[in-house]
């Protein structure tokens, strides 16, 4: 059985959560830019945690599905219909039943940038280096390397007997704290951590980094977000010796403009790090979109790692209830 | 030796040695990287060595922090300095100039040499792999001979053809991809350094040798697909 495209949107992708595993030979990661979201989805439709599923950005696709399957939405928020009816779901990311042969259609975005379409089964391309996450710039993995087309058939792997129903009918699911569920606007505050690389950097820039915020460039995409805002001055010039680039840290090339480096990131790069988004404030970053604005604020280890396991325990709380 | 250990987040620790690219840097790196790997400690994610330091990305939800860090410190204590290198050494075979290596010229200009002088001296020795990055299989190898060791074009190129050798400063490498790329193309391996499809997906990785050797551009057409 298969998930037929009738309309693409705007940059639809087969997300795993990442080919780990690989970096020490130049394999980016890609998987979700909303780890939790994706995550939550997963668990909303019975699903391994491990499950592909479509992460579709700012602009959503039209589905036609060939068998009956229970799917479940989280992260961004948009207007639904099933052949042409509008579904209302309390909270947005609920699980609900698509018919066969019926039409799934994303229409007004209405909160956030990067939803996360997951059906009972998941998607069952074949996995490259162990994973079906796309990297769309290496050509490497999803449907094709590539973002979804209109007439791609999406196959999808069998549900098991109890993904066959929503069960129960209608059950509040959590609210997640501290994630982009509950946090999305367009002008979001992450919290980092300073480093690996804050020496590299006149001593007021972690206050400067702090003092407006930045506005996500244009041409922002999977691989990092480009910010402009206040200028932060480099120390001891502006290239290290090229070291490992993780999700979520704050790279500062010449011209003093970070950028923050998401899913698809290269595995390495030159210029200094000055600090860290925390894990647990990924997905407020991932909902946002080019245009929106992000300001970062310090915070200790101790902040992130209670608000991780907070987050931990909320996301534990749906998919073991 | 001196090694420090930073946090990178909440989810990697960079364990830093001396900062210069150096094959006994390097291949401390290397090494720990490999102790590391071999550990298979829960929650630990990914370990990428890179000229000097290592990168451990975990879960820090799921990871035993306190063993990770002894288990570094120990390790690195335990290992000697000695530069250790793959016993075999990886040749790589090039067609060099012609249309598979437009800038062989330029590079010869900028050396004062003959093209075939620039090829000699770039087969002419061995390399280290000192990191991968950039795109999945693309090995960084050093040192290029100072003479040949041009910089970078000013503007890279749009789309640099699969298997291509080039030279950027004194790093050199083989393109596993079409991609964008501003180091200068002095030749072409029918070499595949990287294919997900077969067995051993890749060509090369940290700490691995590797020596060019020459071929006609005959040969480069007739060489079997790997």
């Amino acid at each position: 059985m298969a998930l037929v495209v009738i309309r693409p949107g705007m940059l639809t992708t087969v997300q795993d959560r990442g080919r780990w595993g690989y970096q020490s030979r130049g394999v980016p990661v890609a998987g979700p830019m909303d780890p939790v979201s994706h995550r939550l989805a997963n668990a909303l439709v019975g699903n391994d945690a491990g499950a592909a599923m479509l992460e579709v950005t700012l602009l959503g696709p039209e589905l036609e599905f060939e068998d009956e399957r229970v799917v479940a939405v989280a992260g961004a928020v948009f207007s639904l219909t099933i052949d042409g009816r509008t579904i209302s779901l309390s909270p947005p990311a609920s699980p609900f039943l698509v018919p066969m042969g019926a039409r799934l259609r994303f229409g007004a975005r209405l909160r956030g940038a990067r939803a996360y379409l997951a059906i009972a089964g998941g998607i069952d391309v074949p996995p490259v280096l162990g994973s079906r996450a796309t990297h769309v710039i290496s050509a490497m993995g999803g449907f094709e390397g590539r973002a979804v087309r209109p007439g791609d058939r999406l196959p999808l792997g069998a549900a098991s007997d109890a993904q066959r129903t929503v069960s129960p009918p209608g059950v509040p699911i959590v609210t997640l704290p501290d994630s982009g569920a509950g946090a999305i606007a367009s002008e979001a505050t992450v919290r980092v951590l300073p480093g690996p690389q804050a020496d590299r950097f006149m001593i007021e820039s972690l206050d400067v980094l702090q003092s407006a915020p930045y506005v996500i460039a244009q041409n922002s995409d999977r691989m990092g977000f480009r910010l402009d805002g206040p200028v932060l001055a480099h120390s001891r010039g502006p290239e290290i010796i090229s070291d490992a680039t993780g999700l979520g840290a704050l790279q500062v090339p010449s011209s003093g403009q970070p950028i923050l480096l998401m899913a698809d990131r290269q595995t390495t790069g030159g210029y200094p790090k000055i600090a860290t988004v925390i894990t647990a404030d990924l997905p407020i970053a991932a909902q946002l979109a080019p245009g929106d604005s992000i300001r970062f604020a310090v915070c200790s280890q101790r902040e992130a790692m209670a608000s991780l396991i907070a987050q931990e325990q909320a996301l534990l709380r749906v998919e073991q209830p | 030796m001196s090694l420090t250990v930073v946090t990178a987040g909440d989810s990697a620790i960079v364990v830093e040695f001396e900062e210069r690219i150096d094959p006994e840097v390097n291949a401390r790196a290397v090494r720990l990287a490999d102790a590391i790997t071999a550990q298979q400690m829960s929650g630990v994610l990914d370990v990428v060595p890179t000229y000097r330091s290592v990168t451990v990305y975990f879960d820090p939800l799921r990871v035993d922090y306190d063993r990770l860090l002894a288990f570094v410190d120990s390790a690195d204590h335990a290992m000697g300095v000695e530069v250790t290198t793959s016993a075999e050494v990886i040749r790589i075979p090039v067609c060099y100039g012609g249309e598979l290596g437009p800038d062989l010229s330029e590079v010869a200009s900028f050396a004062g040499m003959t093209e075939q002088e620039v090829v000699d001296v770039h087969a002419g020795r061995s390399y280290r792999v000192y990191m991968l990055g950039f795109v999945a299989g693309f090995a960084y190898m050093c040192s290029v001979d100072t003479r040949i060791a041009m910089p970078r074009r000013p503007t890279p190129r749009v789309r640099v053809p699969l298997g291509s050798v080039g030279i950027g400063t004194v790093q050199t490498g083989i393109y596993p991809a079409e991609t964008p790329g501003g180091w200068r193309l002095i030749g072409r391996t029918p070499i595949t350094p990287f294919d997900p499809a077969r067995a051993e997906p890749f060509l090369l990785k940290a700490g691995d040798t590797v020596q060019f050797f020459p071929i006609t551009r005959a040969e480069h057409d007739a060489w079997p697909s790997s």
